[in-house]
């Protein structure tokens, strides 16, 4: 059963002198409970793909449904985490986890003990009263995780939330992360530039062209691999022939990009 | 671990030994100003009728204070002051939020505001006095009009320069602009407009004291100008000396709230 569908999607970028298609066509679906990697280098419209599942702004082309519905039409069904936590720093970490409440009016103070009880699973306990200068990289983006989870979203829409933080806060945080969405059984979409962390964490791998971004080609990851933790992937046999695929398909893409300009 | 102890004494000791030297350099400066003043006046250096002296000064002031004029001079000032102060800075604050909340609109009122902030304020001093009759509403006015047009500027370029991904975490919850103004953009923007009311303490005086050289029967500014006309440079020494004492004080407290306020709000 299809949940999320996108049908024919197209974006413009428009300026004073001219404009850029940023997006051309993409078509996919993600099902319930799937995790699905976005992979491609920068530059080739991920993140215009998640700001338009979003809503944040509208695709010039193609339509966005989510159980057969206009996404617009869906409310409190999306969760967004960014490359950076940009978390408020002059909100302390468990006002921070309860802005969604706050601004979708769900009452702040019945969610509290949700907030606490979610920051306690992230391995963030007593520090609901501290500011975000006073954590760690890592810490705050799984603050963030947790101001993302807490209003219980359909879908989770990561666009890089990894990749600025250190190598092993970030198998740390992939692996949180992983478990979290196992448990609570979500949707998700994760965009990257990571080979690596796409095969780890997801169940399909959508490889992108970019100048207009398309969607290349779609690895399903073996069975094996999608109900283990990403940090077990990564040692398992079939990461490397999957890991091969993929980077042979990207240096496929690189060379035609060179012959055709 | 006695050597570190004896090391910090020794820094703490050098840190007081510093704040000693400024001190006694920024009260020698003070004091042979005042005193080479006095000399200079005394000895006819400098004509006594145009640059008085800091005894005649201190005695003009102290009269001035026993039977009380003084005081009421020095009372309206400051109240017009405070009262073009805060209604300039708060009225900026309000205009740059209603130009941040609609794009058309900050793109409508521009050439305007570039003008009206290029242009000298206290030369619009007639016009107000005429609109709005010789008082204290005139001299308010003018202490407002000085201070609004640049907060508004400053405040809107701060808002404007709030990281827009603050905006588009709380837009992914659904927020409407109000909430995102909230949430986002106007606590970012805080130490701006803090650090704005410090700016507006100085521009107020301006106004103020401008406003009441133009019209008025009252205040610090009348003083001068009444000082000047009867040739009393006494009198107009006076008046600046509690301008700048006044003007400094309110700095002063105006820093005090901004610590206050940062602490607070973080």
């Amino acid at each position: 059963m299809s949940f999320l569908t996108l049908d024919r999607v197209s974006h413009h970028y428009f300026y004073k002198n001219g404009y850029t298609k940023a997006l051309e066509n993409i078509s996919f679906t993600l099902k319930e409970g799937e995790f699905i990697s976005l992979l491609g280098p920068s530059g080739c419209g991920k993140s215009t793909i998640l700001s338009i599942i979003s809503g944040l702004f509208k695709q010039t082309e193609g339509h966005v449904t989510l159980e057969n519905k206009p996404i617009t039409e869906s409310k409190l069904a999306i969760g967004y985490m960014l490359q950076q936590d940009y978390l408020f720093p002059w909100k302390t970490i468990l006002s921070n986890a309860l802005l969604g409440p706050k601004i979708t009016n769900n009452n702040e103070d019945s969610m509290r003990q949700t907030a606490l009880q979610l920051l306690e699973e992230v391995g963030l306990s007593g520090v609901a009263d501290k500011y975000p200068t006073e954590l760690s990289g890592g810490m705050r983006q799984r603050v963030a995780l947790v101001r993302t989870l807490i209003n219980d979203p359909k879908i989770l829409l990561l666009d890089e939330p990894f990749s600025a933080l250190d190598y092993q806060t970030k198998l740390k945080l992939e692996d949180l992360v992983g478990k979290l969405l196992k448990t609570y059984h979500k949707s998700a979409i994760l965009v990257t530039h990571d080979i690596g962390e796409a095969i780890a964490m997801s169940d399909r791998i959508l490889v992108m062209g970019s100048n207009p971004g398309t969607i290349a080609k779609s690895f399903e990851v073996p069975i094996e691999l999608r109900n283990q933790l990403p940090l077990e992937v990564r040692k398992h046999p079939k990461y490397q022939i999957l890991f091969d695929k993929i980077w042979a398909e990207l240096e496929e893409k690189e060379k035609q990009k060179g012959r055709s300009s | 671990m006695k050597n570190d102890e004896t090391l910090f004494t020794a820094y703490q000791k050098n840190l007081k030994r510093e704040r000693k030297i400024i001190l006694s350099w920024q009260l020698l400066i003070l004091i042979s100003f005042i005193s080479l003043w006095e000399v200079s006046s005394k000895m006819y250096w400098i004509d006594p009728l145009l640059f008085s002296s800091p005894t005649r000064i201190t005695l003009s002031l102290f009269e001035r204070f026993i039977n009380g004029s003084m005081f009421t001079h020095l009372s309206v000032t400051l109240f017009e002051t405070i009262l073009g102060f805060i209604i300039g800075t708060i009225g900026g604050v309000i205009i740059a939020s209603s130009l941040w909340s609609s794009n058309r609109f900050s793109r409508i009122m521009d050439p305007y505001l570039v003008v009206l902030n290029a242009m000298p304020k206290v030369a619009l001093g007639p016009i107000i006095i005429v609109a709005l009759g010789p008082g204290y509403l005139s001299i308010i006015t003018m202490g407002f009009l000085v201070s609004v047009i640049i907060t508004t500027l400053t405040v809107y370029s701060a808002f404007n320069e709030v990281d827009p991904n603050y905006e588009k975490v709380l837009k992914s919850f659904g927020a409407t602009k109000w909430q995102c103004f909230k949430e986002a953009v106007f606590p970012a923007t805080l130490p701006t407009i803090i650090s704005m009311l410090k700016v507006n303490v100085g521009l107020s005086w301006v106004g103020v004291i401008v406003g009441e050289y133009l019209v008025s029967k009252q205040g610090l500014g009348y003083l001068i100008i009444y000082g000047f006309q009867v040739f009393d440079f006494t009198l107009v020494m006076s008046s600046l000396v509690i301008i700048a004492i006044l003007a400094a004080m309110m700095y002063k407290i105006v820093e005090r709230i901004e610590r206050w306020l940062i602490k607070n709000t973080k």
